[in-house]
């Protein structure tokens, strides 16, 4: 689990272009959106895409975002219990 | 009579530099673009991640703006800055990176991030987001840097009291060609507003 959480951190890094952002910066349970990461609508659908691509988890429906995305130790939980790749 | 008008600030983005009112103010020799304008953000002390996750047009035009706006006062609340932009690839450049993301049908997954900057009045929305301008905005398509529509618009936006003034200009961005202009009309100044003036200081270097 610890492994997935620090790539998970590396991704959203790389991917959401945050580049003032060091992954040692990010804590498990920072929040992604509002006052933490400050992550917007757009980065949330780029997760959503991530979630399909690297970890082969297709979101039916989009509000689970909001539950799955609020911090990387949520997303870890979901993508372990989910992962198809 | 038409109303006289003014050239208060101008900047130019070029071969790696950036100049306002024809003085040099940064210069770097970076290898494209995006290297250049990350070091422009840095030199200047820019303080907005969101730069980090525009596209080519929208850094080249934020930048731009950046410089220009940092150099007149701007009130806190309720400036009527109207934007009026243009340029010849449209936001071609973005397209084509989302087009060859897309164009394997057995790794499809399209980028929303990519995709939104697909439009190349995005770049004046990112301006009017980080100067809180609640505007007039327009982006137009030409072959090349048309003074005489950019003067008419822009002059029409002031007469008609849609603006208080108005930042003009050309941002274009295809492959390795990079350039934008951008200039503020205002009611106040010393350099007339004329479609001269206008093209010769986009051709000022």
């Amino acid at each position: 689990m610890s492994e997935l959480k620090q790539q998970l951190k590396e991704k959203i890094i790389e991917q959401l272009n945050l580049e003032d952002v060091a992954v040692d910066e990010i804590q498990d349970n920072d929040p992604l959106f509002g006052e933490g990461l400050g992550l917007d609508s757009i980065d949330a659908l780029e997760l959503i895409v991530m979630l399909d691509k690297d970890y082969g988890i297709k979101l039916a429906d989009p509000k689970e975002g909001r539950k799955i995305f609020e911090s990387v130790q949520t997303m870890a939980t979901y993508i372990e219990a989910n992962r198809s790749r | 009579m038409e109303n006289t008008y003014f050239i208060s600030n101008y900047c130019h983005v070029k071969n790696n530099a950036i100049s306002l009112n024809g003085s040099l103010v940064y210069e770097n020799e970076a290898v494209d673009l995006n290297t250049f304008l990350k070091s422009a953000y840095q030199n200047f002390q820019t303080d907005y991640p969101k730069f980090f996750k525009m596209d080519g047009l929208s850094k080249l035009a934020f930048m731009a703006s950046e410089v220009l706006l940092k150099s007149i006062e701007m009130p806190e609340e309720g400036s009527n800055i109207a934007i009026v932009l243009s340029n010849r690839a449209s936001s071609l450049d973005t397209d084509r990176k989302y087009q060859e993301s897309i164009s394997d049908s057995s790794n499809f997954y399209p980028s929303p991030a990519v995709f939104v900057y697909t439009l190349p009045n995005i770049c004046i929305g990112e301006i009017s987001i980080r100067h809180k301008l609640y505007s007039e905005n327009s982006f137009f398509i030409f072959d090349q840097f048309n003074a005489d529509y950019l003067y008419e618009y822009g002059a029409s936006l002031i007469d008609s009291k849609k603006a208080d003034s108005v930042l003009c200009g050309w941002v274009d961005v295809d492959k390795d060609k990079y350039e934008a202009f951008m200039y503020l009309v205002t009611k106040n100044g010393s350099t007339v507003h004329t479609k001269e003036e206008i093209t010769r200081l986009y051709q000022y270097q």
